[in-house]
């Protein structure tokens, strides 16, 4: 039963933080080169866009969604287990989503590049 | 901006790792949450490895929001999985834990994936779509 409730955590951490990462990654591509903002017009500026940005919002509540997730799974479970588990679903996950939503251009250089991390964390659980 | 560049994800490697290390060992001190008393999960916030462990996830999470400013979320996220590599060692050497053969072919794995990711370009869409004040600021200001 404990086995169930772990793996339905982590389904809840590999989506929130999916969508999560898309968001968030979608912010930051719309508030641009934060290192040359800065530089710039300053501190308040770039927190300013930043905060301002309804899809970093958004990120941030998908992220809190993930974030306590991971505590209930790691409360259940084994970290060796939660963290490569979820971990790794979310690098497919993310190459879809990232391909899908933020239409960047996955190559096969990146395709082999995740599926190898994705591979390689799964085997760390073992 | 190429050292600083490996320097940012180097430090979103380390901080989500120490991070996360220090999260899954003070909930280890909590224990199981019922799921009858979801709310005991606030109990964890009192907690001194979990306080510390969302110290460091903060800091992570800053350098995580700069890095995805100058780059796409496919190239930041295999890059920065470094850290996985750095557990294991970490595990190994301080820990004096057992690392099996799986565990290292998992290792190689990972870092075969780092090195083919990071060699490659960080952005993949064109500069072009970026306005033009903000092209030429980084082009002359990251050198």
């Amino acid at each position: 039963m404990r086995h169930a409730y772990t793996w339905g955590a982590i389904l809840v951490i590999v989506v929130a933080s999916v969508t999560g990462d898309v968001l968030l990654s979608h912010a930051m591509k719309t508030v641009g080169d934060v290192g040359a903002l800065y530089r710039r017009s300053g501190l308040l500026t770039v927190l300013g866009k930043i905060l301002g940005n309804q899809s970093f919002v958004l990120g941030i509540v998908a992220m809190a969604v993930a974030f306590f997730s991971l505590l209930f799974a790691l409360s259940w479970g084994d970290v060796s287990l939660v963290a490569p588990a979820s971990a790794s679903l979310t690098f497919v996950g993310n190459a879809v989503a990232a391909k899908v939503f933020l239409h960047e251009r996955v190559d096969r250089r990146r395709w082999i590049a995740a599926g190898l991390v994705a591979c390689g964390v799964a085997l760390l659980a073992g | 901006m190429t050292f600083r560049k490996y320097l940012v994800l180097a430090g979103v490697a380390v901080l989500a790792t120490a991070g996360d290390s220090l999260l899954s060992r003070g909930m280890k001190e909590i224990g199981g949450i019922p799921l009858n008393n979801l709310s005991a999960v606030l109990l964890a916030l009192r907690d001194p490895w979990i306080v510390l462990g969302i110290v460091f996830l903060i800091g992570f999470f800053a350098a995580y929001m700069y890095a995805l400013s100058w780059a796409d979320l496919t190239y930041v996220l295999p890059a920065t999985s470094i850290g996985y590599v750095l557990l294991a060692l970490i595990a190994k050497f301080a820990l004096h834990e057992q690392v099996t053969l799986l565990r290292w072919i998992g290792i190689l794995l990972i870092s075969a994936g780092v090195g083919f990711v990071a060699g490659g370009p960080e952005l993949t869409h064109p500069k072009q779509e970026l306005p033009a004040d903000l092209a030429s600021a980084s082009a002359s200001g990251d050198s």
